[in-house]
């Protein structure tokens, strides 16, 4: 379980912190998302948990330690986290590339071990990508890249998984795709923290979500309580409809066109 | 890389080597060259293979695999195939050390090669402490910016330095930072070999934390690495290893750009099998332009730099015709 206790972030230099008073738990065994608008903080949270967010106060714990007081090594053996971004300088097989991922397990010079290569091919068929194994990085589409780096997070072979809006560059299918995956992640017990701006998905998928607007939480609770229209209309600014989708009876935000003045 | 690959590295690398024994302005016999190298310095001819050039290819060998492996090692890190050994303001610093030596008017052989090493030392003691003070951002665009930054201060103090020197001076200094392999004696050779050894074993035991340093630095926190840390002592070895070489050599441009770029195109993957090729063909590198640079246009020997250059640039534009 991640848990973030009245987390504050201020960036050096920065006027206003970037999260305050965040606190929010992700339990095991489900999707915990955080939505919000460009800037209200959700990467920053994501970064803190890396180390590259500076804790001004609060604390960030995963299964009760504190990773404040953790080496970066003993962090990644317990949660796995996608980045936003990632550019690799150089291009490597999807199986090398997934491989990077038990660099946390690994000592200094010992080659990879059976428990190694187990996870790997386990992460590879997991994410659909056995047959792309011997497949160059950079000769990956959008959505197979995507879930190359998602392969690498599940051979960490964590507890926890946390995920910086993964669904961005991926159509209907791999977005789906990946949300079953995901969700099929959480089942077997795994604690998932998910980023996005994909509100109508998440709320199919998530147990909970938490609304983030000017680094402080705005709402937080199951997707039939956070997704309330005149909620969201005042965070977002913009004009929204949320209605029940009839076939799977979801809620379903819509948002409107503005009015052409007259 | 595959075996093959490796074969034809090392079958140059000998064969270079070979040519440069034998290659000189005095004709040497096949058998006074294997006298020479076993150590039977029993006549004249054996004597100037052991003391002259023996010393000359090992000193090309350590410089050329110095400077390959500090190449690679700073691409990786910094995620810029065109970042190089020199870009850390070392060559720079080094450059200031040799010259205030020369006008100080230092006659003794290791005094430049004291001075040179100093200056790349203050130098990158200078970047690494202008990224840090940066503050958040103290990753690797910060110590690249550093280095750039103090690189151009160096060159303004070498120009003003050698403003008013006496011509002679101004030009011993230009051929300096030209880089050259003719001053090289079994001293040089033997501690820029320890430090090249102890540079290349730090870099090889870091292998792995360099792959994972070439995602990008959030992927690098996210999989383990302590990411500043990490940074900082990849470039503090390659620096100083980088460093060594210009001390020893001069500057030796574009080995420390174009043979990273090359083991990459060869088809080395992991930063350890990177590093290694990379030696490999640095030393097969500097050995052969070592060999040009002595026989173009003999008796006169041109500048190693130049010649690397000329012949690291045909293989960059080929690879970059062939990158996509």
């Amino acid at each position: 379980m991640i848990r973030y206790d009245r987390v504050r972030i201020r960036y050096p230099g920065a006027a206003v912190p970037a999260a305050d008073g965040v606190s929010f738990d992700v339990l095991d065994g489900s999707i915990t998302a955080v939505v919000g608008p460009n800037g209200s903080g959700k990467s920053t949270l994501v970064r803190a948990l890396l180390g590259r967010a500076p804790l001004e106060a609060g604390s960030i714990t995963v299964d009760g330690a504190d990773i404040a007081a953790m080496a970066r090594r003993e962090v990644a053996r317990v949660v796995a986290v996608v980045p936003q971004r990632e550019d690799p300088a150089f291009p490597r097989t999807v199986e090398e590339f997934v491989a990077l991922g038990r660099y946390a397990h690994a000592s200094v010079w010992r080659p990879h071990g059976a428990a190694d290569a187990a996870a790997c091919a386990a992460a590879l068929e997991e994410t659909g990508l056995a047959a792309y194994a011997d497949r160059r990085t950079d000769e990956l589409s959008g959505g197979e890249w995507q879930r190359t780096r998602v392969a690498r997070a599940l051979a960490q072979g964590t507890r926890a998984l946390v995920l910086d809006e993964p669904n961005s560059f991926l159509d209907v299918a791999h977005e789906m795709a990946l949300f079953e995956l995901l969700d099929a992640t959480a089942r077997r017990g795994v604690a998932v923290l998910l980023i996005s701006h994909q509100l109508n998905l998440v709320a199919r998928f998530a147990s909970r979500i938490v609304l983030l607007a000017g680094g402080v939480v705005a709402a937080d609770g199951p997707p039939s309580d956070v997704m309330d229209a005149a909620l969201l209309e005042r965070i977002y600014g913009w004009p929204l409809l949320v209605s029940r989708d009839a076939a799977v009876g979801a809620p379903v935000l819509v948002p409107l066109r503005r009015r052409a003045p007259l | 890389m595959t075996v093959r690959v490796w074969v034809a590295l090392f079958v140059a690398l000998a064969l270079v080597a070979a040519v440069a024994l034998v290659t000189g302005p005095v004709p040497v016999a096949l058998a006074d060259v294997l006298a020479g190298l076993r150590g039977h310095a029993g006549n004249g001819a054996a004597l100037v293979v052991h003391n002259i050039r023996l010393p000359r290819v090992a000193l090309g060998l350590v410089v050329g695999a110095g400077l390959a492996m500090s190449g690679v090692a700073l691409q990786a890190t910094t995620r810029n195939p065109l970042a190089e050994p020199y870009l850390l303001g070392v060559s720079g610093g080094a450059a200031v050390g040799a010259v205030v030596a020369t006008i100080a008017g230092a006659s003794h052989p290791m005094a430049v090669e004291l001075a040179a090493f100093a200056g790349a030392g203050i130098a990158v003691a200078a970047v690494v402490l202008v990224a840090s003070a940066s503050g958040a951002a103290a990753g690797s665009p910060a110590l690249v910016m550093a280095g750039v930054v103090i690189g151009a201060f160096a060159n303004a103090a070498i120009l003003v330095l050698l403003a008013g020197a006496p011509s002679a001076m101004v030009r011993d200094a230009l051929w300096w930072m030209m880089g050259s392999l003719s001053g090289a004696d079994w001293r040089t050779v033997a501690w820029l070999a320890v430090v090249a050894i102890v540079a290349a074993g730090e870099l090889l035991r870091a292998g792995r934390e360099i792959d994972v340093l070439s995602l990008g630095d959030d992927a690098a926190a996210a999989l383990g690495v302590e990411v500043e840390r990490a940074t900082r002592r990849v470039f503090l070895v390659a620096a100083i290893l980088a460093a060594a070489t210009v001390a020893a050599a001069g500057l030796v441009g574009f080995v420390g750009l174009v043979v990273p770029a090359i083991v990459r195109a060869l088809g080395a993957r992991s930063s350890r099998e990177a590093l290694l090729g990379a030696a490999v063909a640095g030393a097969a590198l500097v050995v052969a332009a070592d060999i040009v640079a002595r026989v173009a246009r003999a008796p006169a020997e041109l500048p190693l730099g130049a010649v690397t250059a000329l012949i690291g640039v045909p293989f960059f534009l080929a690879r970059m015709r062939h990158a996509r």
